[in-house]
């Protein structure tokens, strides 16, 4: 080789195979080069199945360990190096086929050593025997082959012949791939296929703003276009259209992807045959009318044309004909293929055209995918992936995806340039999107195993695969419609056991636990005995039908926060659903929130509605059985003690645990109380969760209450305002009014109060602090811990409780909640957003003592 | 939690000396999850009472965390009826408090033993598992006069209904050993639970204390199967040895319901068996396989190259593998067949390819909304050639002898549909998703209501 070789230029993301006999300095090499996790040793791998470097009969396995371990690494897109001597054709295909298999580059460094200085290596060695024909068998096998390289597959190749040769090497280069681009954040207007249609593109692009200096369009704010391929073919002015998108890219406004019209464009300009069908001929006949030089400016300008580019830090992916996760930023022929034609089942359909295989329905990429190729009547999104090829050759329109905003703008053809083979639907008045009605039925793929959510809130949250079958079954006996369920409320941590002897718990501690947490104000809201429910309500089935794509199940539903129904009665569901629609209607809401449904965190009273069987079959019953039994007691020993005198202890403890039972029976009836109507249910909303494209997570509860409160105006005698203090925790005054006002609602019966930060989202130097806590009265734990556990020796027993758990859950929990709106009225695929709720769901299996 | 007993024998304070406890005093037995008090309200010549009182630790009971695991929310839950209440702890007093009259020892007056007295006994609270009905076929054969009061459950929500807590009034005249066998015997039997892991010696417990009068007792069925929590093996052999020469074991009654309910799943099992052989079908799909029944059947017929069993339940799926023995399946065996646990309502790759796919008694347990997701996954997905869908035909419902009108066969059936509305669905999924179906009577066609369980076989057009 005589070309400088003291740097070499490789792909960033390559399959390097170094080959070389023993002792031709392939390990030394590697290690001067590359990082020692790049590199994958034979020898290593023979060790770690065999115990012995050198065991040719561990050669089998160590190939297999190997060829494992490379594969973990490409799948993740880390270049690798192969050590092995790899001097056989057949070793080095096994190598290519992997390569291949990845979408990676082979690249091949030949360490081609005069035998003597192998010989002579080897013999200084004290770790290796090698028989004696070791040595001259490989390198005659290596060099017999060496012109094949090429022919078998590898596309870099870079050859030493002596070990300075080697030496010389300095440095490896690590080359960018040509269609990572990374680095160019936008914004972009991405542009469907033109096919010729250069009237339209020119009014496209005036529509987008850009303007023409010089032959050259440019957007004045910097914007940059990006061709998704197929300029070419059927339209009336392929030449115009080329000229533009050749000056643009060449001026750096535009990118421009090839597609497969494009590349056979190419073909025929190079000579090679092609039959001239799908408007190709139309092509050539006006290009025949430009000079030579012309064609053969686009010949190069074609060629240069990068398979698909990867934008804006890897968020953005545009091809022709969309992209599989696992091809992007990679390149090998696959790659290229796929980028032009896409997919097809290998069926053709009635029009003899073959059908393509819906990659998008399968695509969960975190990157969008822009591409065009196949014409729709509307551009529609679907799992992160969109076609912007609305047929504008065929009598549609020619249509732009701005990016970042993801907003289309269009231009209606002025012609019916050609007419399709396959009809182009007319557009139908859809009342679900694509997304929605892909959305009919979740992949169970991913539910099944073991799940990492990321999330937006700094903490990834891990489901564990016990806790996710769990979630499974739970999620497919008995919860409603996945689409409904777009969030579960966490479950809230009560406050640090109390240190005062009569009581479990109390404010204190709560206002402690937040003045820790370097929270300054906090609200205090009293916390109503009902159940806890999500209400989802649109103003119409119209509203429902178009957020949530769901038709036919009414103006909304209401669920517990395990993803059930509340009501099992239908048209009760939707009267009271109705009943709130006008509240919302009366009080302005929908104008006021520019919405026209909204999904609330509400408690529904009363407790007795829900938990009728819990009441009949648990709190009921034993009340009843505890009244009976201690009354017939404390008879029976106020008899005895006229005899027996030391009976009076008995009497006493027995009568106090009379009075407790009676206190106990006292607090649960309080919760209940018969419905017979509308009228009798009272619904108090806490938060305002979401509206359309948008989350309230960023109000402070302030806000929230009095947002509430408005609403609440409008039906008061249903709609239940809940009272609330705004607390300063640093001020002992207002802390002890707080305190007091916690003491008088749970003496006359309240359950107590939840204390929050005053913004719903807190976070101090360790992370996010919990959203919410409970302070529960003293009557009212009772239903919690049983009818007497005030006794002095019970709560002393009962104190003794760890929250670690159940504050580590509510954090998670809440997270995952928040995760699950953001990504709802992101419009993401229902995949996305059901992860979040089933990730709540799954948590709520983990073993945390109830009572808390 | 209270037990007193009365006697008007005279001299009826005799009775201190027949339960060797001190009249005078308030004395304590240690029991597990808590002590008992024994007491005498009441003691003359005329007339004696001696009290036991329970004063069970609540919080304990939790702690220890083997709380009575029958009771339908002891474990689970901390607000809990078994401080309250007359229970195996009662059973565990008495033989405690006075084993020595248990055992028909009195040391002081020998001669009271053997003597049948007049006794009152009053229990406060029983629960009693069938109520009024239970507690006389158990205590009446016996010659006990009975005067009970059911609690209501809150006198302030009269609509929530009479609990299971009586307070009762017993009568009769024995020896006070058999009084005891009795009580330490039926209390436990009224409640149907134990606050203990029953094991064999229950047996043994059983026999000595029942061996007197229980083999005589007609309802001693229904008392050794709930005193020995309903575990079929350990009544059966205690039955056998109660009542040695008779012959005439437990099939007689209680069993045969469950009896029949068996040979109707069997048949209805085997009827889908048959269809399935018709098809031609080699690699089928159980779709809700549950506990693995139809799979033993399938994997016995030579004809299905694969079977697949699907489950929502893991519980479920890990007693099928149990039940098919699977770990022990010679290996091309273990090939034929693989339990998977997934959901009829989201998409599952692992369901695509299949011949034939079969719904026994499923599509019932799916809220009617959720139906749809189902039809999805099943006819425009996984879509096998042929779908079986079996399901309850609601009109037979009237032929059962305890029918009432809206209830379902399982509480958790959300729907159960007449033989019109089945066919209704089932036309729309087969025209929604290009299958022809037809619809076949599984079991005796009754010519009012049709057969018990209703099915239909879809195949791809």
């Amino acid at each position: 080789m005589l070309r400088d070789q003291t740097h070499i230029h490789i792909p960033e993301f390559a399959l390097v195979v170094l080959i070389g006999a023993s002792s031709s300095g392939k390990s030394s090499f590697g290690r001067k080069h590359f990082k020692p996790t790049e590199i994958v040793s034979s020898d290593a791998c023979r060790g770690m199945v065999s115990d012995d470097e050198n065991s040719l009969t561990a050669s089998d396995d160590a190939f297999d360990l190997a060829r494992f371990i490379t594969a973990k690494r490409l799948k993740k897109g880390l270049l690798t190096v192969i050590d092995a001597t790899n001097v056989q054709p057949e070793a080095r295909k096994d190598w290519v086929q992997l390569a291949r298999e990845y979408h990676v580059l082979p690249v091949a460094i030949v360490l081609n050593m005069p035998e003597n200085v192998c010989e002579q290596r080897n013999a200084l060695r004290t770790d290796r025997n090698l028989g004696k024909h070791v040595i001259p068998n490989q390198v005659s096998q290596l060099k017999r082959n060496l012109k094949k390289l090429k022919l078998e597959g590898f596309r870099h190749i870079f050859e030493f012949r002596s070990p300075e040769q080697a030496d010389a090497v300095q440095g490896i280069i690590r080359d960018r791939l040509y269609n990572n681009k990374q680095e160019e954040q936008g914004p972009f207007d991405l542009i469907g296929d033109v096919h010729g249609c250069y009237d339209e593109l020119v009014s496209l692009l005036q529509t987008l703003e850009y303007e023409n200096t010089d032959d050259v369009w440019q957007h004045p704010a910097g914007r940059k276009a990006v061709f998704v391929g197929d300029l070419v073919d059927r339209g009336p002015k392929t030449p115009a259209v080329l000229q533009l998108v050749m000056n643009m890219v060449k001026a750096g406004t535009a990118f421009c992807v090839p597609g497969n019209h494009d590349i056979k464009l190419l073909k025929w300009l190079n000579g090679k045959n092609v039959q001239l069908t799908h408007g190709l001929e139309e092509s050539i006949t006006q290009l025949m009318e430009h000079p030579a030089a012309f064609r053969e400016e686009i010949k190069i300008f074609l060629d240069g044309l990068i398979s698909h580019y990867v934008f804006d830090g890897g968020k953005l992916v545009v091809a022709h004909a969309g992209l599989r996760e696992e091809m992007q930023g990679r390149g090998s022929a696959r790659v290229r293929e796929f980028c032009l034609y896409g997919e097809t089942t290998g069926e053709t359909d009635e029009f003899g055209l073959p059908v393509r295989y819906n990659w998008a329905s399968e695509y969960k990429g975190s990157a969008m995918v822009v591409y065009g190729h196949t014409p729709v009547p509307e551009a529609q999104w679907l799992n992160r992936t969109i076609d912007i090829d609305t047929g504008c050759v065929f009598g549609g329109k020619l249509t732009a995806l701005r990016y970042p905003e993801k907003e289309l703008v269009s231009v209606p053809a002025l012609h019916t340039y050609s007419k399709p083979v396959r009809p182009l639907l007319p557009p139908v008045v859809h009342t679900t999107s694509l997304q929605q009605e892909f959305d009919d039925v979740l992949d169970i793929s991913q539910f099944l195993a073991k799940q990492i959510v990321t999330t937006n809130y700094g903490h990834n949250i891990t489901i564990r695969q016990e806790h996710a079958i769990a979630a499974l079954e739970v999620m497919s006996r008995f919860a409603i419609n996945p689409k409904w369920l777009i969030y579960l409320p966490p479950t809230m941590s009560p406050a640090e056991t109390s240190k005062l002897e009569a009581y479990l718990e109390y404010p204190a501690e709560a206002f402690d636990h937040f003045r820790k947490a370097g929270v300054t104000q906090v609200v205090c809201e009293e916390k109503h005995m009902g159940s806890r429910a999500i209400v989802v309500v649109g103003k119409n089935e119209a509203a429902i039908t178009k957020a949530f794509g769901i038709t036919n199940e009414g103006i909304g539903t209401v669920y517990t926060r395990t993803g059930r129904a509340y009501f099992t009665d239908k048209t009760l569901e939707q009267a009271f659903l109705q009943r709130i629609n006008e509240a919302l209607e009366r009080a302005g809401f929908y104008e006021q929130f520019e919405t026209d449904w909204v999904c609330l965190d509400t408690e529904l009273m009363p407790w007795s509605a829900k938990a009728q069987s819990l009441l009949e079959t648990q709190y009921g019953l034993v009340g009843a059985a505890a009244i009976h039994a201690l009354h017939a007691t404390v008879n029976s020993l106020e008899h005895t003690v006229a005899s027996i005198p030391e009976a009076g202890v008995l009497l006493e403890k027995y009568t106090t645990r009379q009075q407790q039972v009676a206190q106990y029976i006292k607090a649960y009836q309080q919760y209940c109380w018969p419905v017979n109507s509308l009228d009798d249910y009272k619904l108090a909303p806490f938060h305002i969760l979401a509206t359309a494209g948008k989350t309230w997570t960023d109000k402070d509860h302030a806000w929230h209450m009095e947002a509430i409160r408005q609403l609440c105006a409008a039906d008061p005698a249903f709609l239940l305002a809940t009272p609330y203090k705004v607390v300063d925790v640093q001020d002992p005054q207002q802390v002890q009014e707080a305190t007091d006002w916690w003491l008088r609602l749970t003496e006359s019966g309240g359950e107590g109060m939840v204390v929050k930060p005053f913004q719903f989202i807190h976070r101090n130097g360790k992370g996010l602090t919990q959203p919410a806590i409970k302070i529960r009265g003293r009557e009212y734990l009772r239903i919690i811990y049983g009818p007497e556990y005030t006794f002095p020796e019970h709560l002393r027993r009962l104190k003794e409780r760890g929250l670690s758990g159940k504050r580590s859950l509510a954090l998670r929990e809440f997270v995952l909640g928040l995760e699950g709106l953001q990504r709802f009225v992101n419009k993401e695929p229902l995949q996305r957003v059901h992860e979040c709720v089933f990730g709540v769901l799954a948590l709520e299996s983990e073993p945390v003592d109830p009572r808390l | 939690m209270l037990l007193t007993i009365t006697t008007t024998h005279p001299p009826a304070s005799d009775l201190s000396y027949l339960l060797h406890k001190h009249p005078g005093k308030v004395q304590q037995v240690e029991i597990s999850g808590g002590i008992a008090h024994v007491f005498y309200p009441e003691v003359s010549a005329e007339k004696c009472t001696i009290a036991l009182l329970l004063d069970i630790d609540p919080i304990g009971l939790v702690r220890r965390n083997n709380g009575p695991a029958g009771n339908e929310f002891a474990l689970e839950q901390y607000v809990n009826d078994r401080p309250y209440v007359s229970s195996s702890f009662m059973s565990a007093a008495i033989v405690k408090a006075f084993s020595t009259a248990m055992n028909g020892r009195c040391k002081e007056k020998p001669e009271l033993v053997n003597v049948a007295m007049p006794f009152e006994i009053s229990l406060d609270v029983l629960p009693v598992r069938g109520g009024e009905k239970v507690l006389q076929e158990l205590f009446v054969p016996l010659g006990y006069s009975i005067e009970s009061t059911r609690h209501i459950i809150d006198p302030a929500f009269p609509s929530w209904g009479e609990s299971r807590y009586f307070s009762v009034k017993l009568r009769n005249t024995l020896t006070v050993q058999q009084l005891l066998s009795h009580l330490y015997i039926l209390i436990p039997v009224c409640d149907n639970d134990k606050h203990y892991w029953v094991g064999r010696n229950e047996i043994e417990k059983l026999l000595e204390k029942g061996q007197a009068w229980l083999p005589q007792h007609p309802a001693r069925e229904l008392i050794t199967v709930r005193y020995l929590k309903h575990q079929k093996s350990l009544a059966n052999e205690a039955l056998e040895i109660l009542l040695k020469d008779e012959s005439t074991v437990l099939e007689e009654e209680a069993p045969l319901t469950t009896e029949r309910k068996i040979r109707v799943h069997d048949l209805r099992l085997q009827t889908v068996l048959e269809e399935l052989q018709q098809t031609g079908a080699k690699r089928v799909a159980d779709l809700g396989c549950g506990e693995g029944k139809l799979l033993r059947l399938l994997l016995g017929a030579k004809q299905f190259e694969f079977v697949l069993g699907m489950d929502v339940s893991y519980h479920a799926l890990e007693i099928a593998k149990d039940r098919l023995k699977l770990d022990r399946l010679p290996a091309n065996q273990q090939q034929r067949i693989q339990l998977i646990h997934g959901s009829l309502t989201y998409r599952d790759k692992r369901l695509e390819g299949f011949d034939a796919a079969v719904l026994v008694e499923v599509i019932e347990h799916l809220d009617p909304p959720r139906l749809a997701a189902l039809e999805k996954t099943v006819f425009r997905f996984a879509k096998p050639r042929i779908v079986i869908i079996t399901t309850p035909n609601a009109e037979y419902n009237i032929k059962f002898p305890d029918y009432e009108a809206g209830q379902f066969r399982h509480n958790d059936h959300r729907f159960e549909w007449t033989r019109q509305e089945f066919a209704a669905w089932g036309d729309q999924v087969a025209a929604e998703h290009a299958y022809t179906v037809i619809y076949k009577p599984v079991g005796e066609e009754d010519p009012e209501t049709g057969a018990l369980t209703q099915m239909a076989i879809f195949t791809r057009n």
